[in-house]
């Protein structure tokens, strides 16, 4: 994904001068195709988050379109009260780029992981929040949020390769993508994340279980409509997100099923803790934490077994 | 002309902090006459939507009172408004919000505004436009790590045309500050960093306007003025007293406040 983030944010700075990227020293084998094609509208800035943020309010104010770029964490929660009082408050197009979102940064550790990144940006009104699925989707998403009047902030995975089948890059704003149409069980997926989340509902296919499938990179504001519409047509939902159980995705499908009165049993499929000091691969910890296709099938089975037709 | 624009805008402190019943009094008083050096003269702002107009960055926002009187000496804020202050449905509160008429850019948790006037310069540099940006700061405020974030970003990028206006004043929320986190030596600091420090008298708006016309906003470093204030100035019983961070006044203290300050030239 972030190697299409780069490749469509160059393409389209060509076509609109007000587009800048920042970066706070990280990037590397990233960033480089927009630095190398527009170097004075580039900056690193330094190891500085806090003050990224704030150059990049002063930068909208005056009318640019400023990109922030670093990892997942170092991007929104250092500065989060920048982010806050900075282009949120002045309703400013500020881009804040996470990079990694989930357990993406593996081994590195806690400090690397995006798990409460759409949580907290999600509770900001006024803020647009977008959490692709896949390189494809992210170009999409990129080419339809860029020039939006406020801020905006997008969850982007460093893979590059994996691929959502049937997603084909589609993205539009306000809407969830159904990829497949069941009547057993809903899954929702956000992010990255959402790849294992189809190899899942692939797999319970196999198995006789009617699924449908419908990925969220527009988080907020949240396609609540379109979710009610389809949470209402399923008895039970599972919801995949590499974040925290609370705040996020899973988060959001709560608030619909409970203010509009749905009957639909939900299960979240997230971290609920982390282990304190335990680390590995990413696909470790997906299968650690209930997000590997195995455990996602798991789930949704034993899920399905304990819902009352 | 200048005096009495400092003299006006602590009248209108006084006022308002009296009609509305609120504190700040002391932290408006200490940048009174850095206000009206910079509204009476030397922000070029032919009118507060003017995309080309200086920036001006109130980072220290609890002072805001001082800036409301400019705008309303300007013209650019009615009585009627003015007269909301601290009110119910205002725009006026006590820190600065984004959408009232002169504010370039809100504020309020110390340590934000240097990043945005930083990043206003850099617009302006890009834009190639003459236009510079300026920001008030608290001394107490460099406690914040992230000012010195902007310091050293301002410095890298020479940004010549962003002004820094430091109001050491020696005060804090809870003490002085060299009680609770010294900030000394302050001009060495800014120096060290690589900007242009002036160190001039912050109650001398000839001074001020006089330091302020002369820098090279074309080239080289960024600008910082370390303006030596004194806390609740012009009013006796609150210069240098930490109660007059939060304090308000009481019927006698307020009539002794305006003897004070009317007695100003």
């Amino acid at each position: 994904m972030r190697k299409a983030f780069v490749e469509t944010l160059t393409e389209l700075a060509a076509r609109d001068p007000r587009i800048l990227l920042l970066t706070a020293d990280l990037g590397y084998l990233a960033l480089e195709p927009f630095a190398e094609a527009y170097p004075g509208r580039f900056f690193n800035v330094g190891v500085a988050e806090q003050n990224m943020v704030g150059l990049a309010t002063g930068l909208a104010e005056a009318g640019f379109i400023p990109f922030v770029y670093s990892i997942n964490p170092f991007a929104v929660l250092r500065p989060y009260e920048f982010i806050r009082n900075g282009p949120i408050q002045h309703r400013l197009p500020v881009r804040i780029v996470g990079v990694g979102g989930g357990l993406e940064y593996g081994t590195n550790g806690l400090s690397h992981y995006g798990l409460e990144d759409v949580a907290v940006m999600r509770v900001q009104p006024g803020i647009t929040v977008i959490a692709p699925a896949d390189a494809g989707q992210t170009r999409s998403a990129v080419a339809a949020s860029w020039n939006l009047p406020g801020p905006v902030y997008y969850r982007i995975g460093k893979d590059d390769k994996a691929i959502v089948p049937g997603l084909e890059g589609r993205f539009e704003l306000g809407k969830v993508q159904c990829l497949r149409e069941g009547s057993d069980l809903l899954v929702i997926a956000m992010g990255g994340i959402a790849t294992e989340a189809a190899a899942a509902v692939d797999e319970l296919a196999a198995r006789g279980v009617s699924c449908s499938l419908g990925i969220v990179a527009h988080v907020s504001p949240a396609p609540v409509d379109e979710l009610a519409g389809l949470l209402a047509r399923h008895p039970a939902a599972l919801t995949v997100e590499a974040h925290y159980r609370v705040g996020g995705v899973g988060s959001l499908v709560a608030e619909v099923i409970a203010e509009r009165g749905l009957r639909c049993q939900l299960v979240r499929c997230g971290v609920a803790s982390l282990h304190n000091g335990i680390t590995g691969s990413q696909r470790y910890l997906h299968d650690l934490y209930g997000l590997s296709v195995e455990k996602l099938v798991e789930t949704a089975l034993r899920t399905l077994s304990q819902t009352k037709p | 002309m200048t005096e009495s624009a400092a003299k006006q805008i602590r009248r209108v402190i006084l006022e308002q902090s009296k009609r509305a019943h609120v504190g700040h009094i002391g932290s408006a008083l200490s940048v009174a006459d850095i206000i009206a050096a910079l509204y009476d003269g030397v922000l070029r702002v032919s009118e507060p939507k003017d995309p080309e107009r200086d920036r001006f960055v109130l980072a220290k926002g609890h002072a805001m009172l001082a800036v409301y009187a400019a705008l309303f000496l300007k013209g650019w804020l009615s009585k009627e408004d003015l007269n909301t202050y601290c009110g119910d449905g205002t725009m006026l509160g006590v820190h600065p919000e984004y959408g009232l008429r002169g504010v370039d850019f809100a504020s309020g948790s110390l340590g934000q505004g240097l990043s945005m006037a930083a990043g206003a310069a850099l617009a302006a540099r890009l834009q190639q436009s003459p236009r510079r940006a300026f920001a008030l700061l608290s001394d107490a405020e460099c406690n914040e790590g992230s000012v010195w974030e902007a310091v050293m970003f301002a410095a890298h990028q020479r940004l010549s045309n962003l002004i820094a206006i430091v109001d050491l004043n020696g005060q804090q929320a809870l003490g002085y500050t060299e009680e609770v986190l010294s900030l000394s030596p302050m001009a060495a600091r800014w120096r060290a960093f690589g900007w242009d420090v002036h160190e001039v008298d912050g109650h001398n708006v000839a001074a001020l306007q006089t330091t302020l016309a002369g820098l090279d906003t074309a080239g080289g470093p960024p600008h910082v003025l370390i303006a030596r204030t004194t806390f609740g100035k012009g009013v006796s019983y609150m210069e240098g007293q930490i109660k007059w961070h939060y304090w308000p006044m009481s019927d006698a203290e307020y009539r002794q406040a305006m003897q004070e300050v009317e007695a100003l030239p």
